[in-house]
């Protein structure tokens, strides 16, 4: 809004003007290699995959409401939880936002045509596509009963379910998310726009690089795992099987070498949106810019150095436990930083509750209680008692799920204009935005209690004095899906129904929002020039001349 | 409905972790405060429209940054060091403990005392004595899982790991399998029986099965043939195992090890992977040949054979 550079395409209601929806082929869909295109491609089907393992959080809620529920057998319920466990982490939470919404808003942002290697970019969708089958396919020919953790020997040799079909999906799909993260990379250190320069990217993309780094480094570890646990489950290798002259240990060093940086993959992405969300809805400059985009470094470098956290009471070394422990603790620090900062950004602002706000709101609160619950586990002897209890899972849902998900939510929200060209019905939004909250604190903060208590996760049947908790949590789910399908409705709706929405409509300065919506197919008409820092807001009240008390 | 917030505390270990759980809620309260408060605040005084102040002044972002990294990052470690003392204490068993040894299979608890007493899926255990466990499992990875003690531990195959506890209660606490074990992992629970002194010596008595676990394993020491080697009269040059147990072993690599319960389950097992300094690789596989509980008895025997803490069993 400070510069007018580009305001010459504004599209004024021109009807006619091409954008990249215009060509509605389904050859032109499948075969495109416009970023913003493959975004969308990666929204469609990460939502089926999302409704997938929904379903299969629902019926796991559903059987826990009572002690004995009789809804499924224990060997459905346990396949349940691992297809829950594996869509959602690595079929939704993983591709979320990087995919969907880095694809579409990332060239934008640093004022580019489209990401470094188009086609290789289409190849991911492809890779994610395949993986993704052959995931759902395990699950239609029978279901696999490990849990998304693959533990051995249980995963190599006892388990009698599909464990190999299962694994290579998420072996393929790891393909997908290397050449996903080696494509940002590139993007975003090549293909910025003039003046772009380091300090004046937008936070968002300082997030998604880290994350890129993340995904490029430590993925390759998981697809080694994953072909080492197959290799031993179909000709016998002994490399975990104590039987076979293996280590069960070995496993989970190498699986959470992989899987703890992967969770700053599910959580990185979604500090990268509030960055961006607090900064443009309270007027006001981001609070701390060099120490958000430096904690989100920080956070993927420390964050390879503290897997052994997840197996304080797995017979690893206490001595190893140690250093774990401290690091785990050290790398609270820079999360700690970011909502400090975020607070910060309020004071003084001029802030309204547009629906991405109330999202980034519910960020920061869930994300703070998630984040305090960690230090929890990070705690040796705490974590002792709490290790593999709903202690756990109520802890890392408030990072995924009241992290990762408010903030896809809340990006989406805000991007949504610029993606579908239209508005969505703000009071909707608000109120889908506060039904989730509810819904998601009643489902999880019962968990807390009942982890604290001593319930295992896991489990499909449970002692008589758990059940209050159980029920005040399936309670809550049901509310949560309220709160996911509202959205997903008038999403729908305003495709046909919304109000046309402006190039700008949240009167943002990022670049994405200087070229019209929904953008034309190389984004701007011509290449934007960069002059200043990013989020150069000011109060309303504070513009020209307007008066304050 | 029967219904509890808090769970049982039933262990003196389970004292301390909760101290520090609740400091750790504590500190969570507080920094929440810190975050939310001024947020609350924020998020009402500077709406749009509300007519303020809203003219910043010049002042240096980086003093407030240090302070709100460092100050919350050294009550961390304080944390950190404290929890992990505990940790250190609560992973340390204490020499004089009461012995039990726990076998975890798909999917049940089988338990054995030093005494030769069996349980399935029941600990009976007198109070005010610290109880160590020396865990494996014939199958996948489970914990042994006590809420009201506090205490957990995976259960491994092809390893002994241990866990203790002091029970302060009397009373019937929960036993869990904590790591996920397939089909009926929900169903591998059971009880502790923590009972009075007096109680636990009459139920000895009553379940007994008049052979300890070390004479069990002497019997099998000489059925499966070890004493014609090992023996003190034996022609053929094998390492005595008298006064072996807890002593330092010198290998042909150069490594010393300590001939710990995981030594000599590896030698039985594995014989040429760890040979005694001065020793040929002439020792036949027991593998196969030995279930679980007929290692630990092996081990119980060797225990016997003389060592310090062990000495008390020999009569």
């Amino acid at each position: 809004m400070n510069t007018t550079q580009i305001n010459l395409i504004e599209p004024a209601g021109d009807e006619a003007r091409e954008n990249y929806l215009t060509e509605h082929t389904v050859r032109s869909w499948l075969l495109t290699t416009d970023h913003k295109r493959i975004g969308i491609l990666y929204l469609l089907s990460i939502l089926v995959f999302f409704a997938i393992a929904a379903v299969a959080a629902a019926m796991m809620r559903i059987e826990l409401l009572t002690p004995n529920g009789h809804l499924v057998l224990p060997e459905t319920y346990n396949k349940l939880f691992t297809i829950h466990g594996v869509l959602m982490v690595w079929f939704f939470l993983i591709p979320s936002i990087p995919s969907v919404l880095g694809n579409f808003v990332i060239p934008m942002m640093i004022g580019a045509r489209d990401v470094a290697f188009p086609k290789l970019n289409l190849l991911s969708w492809y890779l994610f596509l395949v993986g993704g089958a052959l995931a759902v396919y395990s699950v239609i020919i029978g279901g696999v009963d490990t849990g998304w953790t693959f533990y051995t020997p249980y995963s190599s040799t006892y388990s009698n379910s599909n464990v190999v079909t299962m694994i290579a999906g998420v072996f393929v799909a790891g393909f997908s998310s290397i050449l996903t993260g080696l494509n940002f990379i590139v993007t975003i250190h090549k293909m910025r726009a003039p003046g772009m320069t380091w300090f004046r990217l937008p936070l968002f993309i300082w997030s998604l690089y880290s994350t890129s780094l993340i995904l490029v480094l430590a993925t390759p570890v998981l697809a080694i795992t994953l072909l080492a646990i197959s290799v031993e489950r179909i000709w016998g290798v002994g490399i975990f099987d104590p039987d076979l002259g293996g280590d069960p240990v070995l496993f989970q060093h190498m699986f959470w070498f992989y899987s703890h940086p992967a969770v700053y993959v599910m959580i990185l992405p979604g500090m990268g949106v509030i960055s961006e969300l607090v900064t443009c809805f309270s007027r006001k400059t981001i609070f701390g810019y060099y120490f958000i985009a430096f904690s989100s470094i920080a956070i993927a470098v420390v964050g390879f150095l503290v897997w052994g956290h997840h197996m304080f009471v797995s017979s690893q070394s206490i001595y190893a436990g140690l250093v774990f422990s401290v690091l785990s603790f050290i790398v609270a620090a820079p999360s700690a930083i970011k909502v400090f900062n975020w607070t910060a950004t309020l004071y003084k602002g001029s802030i309204s509750y547009d629906t991405p706000m109330l999202y980034a709101l519910a960020f920061i609160g869930l994300f703070t209680i998630g984040g305090l619950t960690g230090l929890f586990l990070a705690a040796l002897a705490v974590d002792v008692h709490l290790h593999d209890t709903y202690f756990v899972i109520a802890h890392f849902h408030y990072i995924m799920v009241g992290g990762m998900v408010t903030g896809f939510m809340g990006g989406l929200h805000y991007w949504w204009p610029k993606i579908s060209g239209r508005m969505y019905p703000e009071s909707l939004g608000r109120i889908a935005a506060l039904v989730t909250f509810i819904g998601f604190n009643l489902t999880f903060f019962p968990q807390f209690l009942l982890g604290y208590l001593g319930q295992p996760r896991r489990y499909h049947s449970y002692p008589p004095e758990f059940q209050i908790f159980h029920v005040l949590s399936t309670a809550g789910a049901s509310v949560l899906m309220i709160g996911y399908l509202m959205p997903l409705c008038y999403f729908v709706w305003s495709l046909w129904y919304g109000k046309k929405a402006p190039a700008n409509p949240w009167e943002a300065t990022g670049l994405e929002w200087k070229t019209a919506s929904p953008p034309p197919c190389d984004n701007f008409e011509e290449t934007p020039l960069v002059t200043h820092k990013p989020y150069q807001y000011k109060p309303e009240e504070l513009r020209e001349g307007a008066q304050h008390a | 409905m029967p219904f509890h917030l808090f769970p049982e505390d039933a262990a003196a270990n389970g004292h301390q972790v909760d101290q520090i759980f609740w400091a750790l809620a504590a500190l969570s309260v507080f920094i929440m405060a810190l975050v939310f408060l001024p947020l609350g605040y924020f998020a009402i005084r500077y709406r749009k429209g509300n007519p303020v102040d809203r003219t910043l002044k010049n002042f240096s972002t980086w003093k407030f940054e240090v302070t709100w990294t460092i100050i919350p990052l050294f009550i961390g470690l304080g944390i950190f060091a404290w929890a992990a003392e505990v940790y250190f204490h609560i992973e340390t068993p204490p020499a004089n403990a009461l012995e039990v040894s726990v076998v975890g299979k798909q999917w049940m608890w089988k338990l054995q005392h030093e005494e030769g007493n069996r349980e399935i899926n029941e600990m009976h255990i007198p109070v005010g004595r610290a109880v160590k466990l020396t865990m494996t499992s014939q199958d996948v990875i489970h914990d042994f899982f006590v809420p009201a003690f506090r205490a957990k531990q995976d259960v491994v195959p092809g390893r002994y790991t241990t866990e203790w506890f002091t029970p302060t209660r009397t009373g019937r606490y929960r036993i869990f399998c904590a790591q996920y074990c397939g089909t009926s992992h929900a169903a591998m629970i059971g009880w502790v029986d923590v009972m009075e002194p007096a109680d636990y010596q009459r139920w000895l008595l009553s379940t007994g099965q008049g052979e300890t676990m070390a004479a069990a394993g002497g019997r099998l020491y000489t059925a499966l043939g070890c004493s014609g080697c090992h023996g003190m009269s034996s022609k053929i040059h094998a390492p005595g195992l008298e006064g072996l147990y807890g002593r330092p072993v010198p290998l042909n690599d150069g490594h010393i090890v300590t001939a710990d319960d995981q030594y000599i389950r590896d030698s039985i097992l594995l014989p040429g992977s760890q040979i005694a300094v001065g020793y040929q690789n002439l020792m036949p596989s027991f593998k196969g040949h030995l279930s679980e509980e007929e290692l630990m008895e092996l081990i119980s025997y060797i225990k016997s054979l003389g060592s310090k803490p062990a000495q008390e069993h020999q009569q």
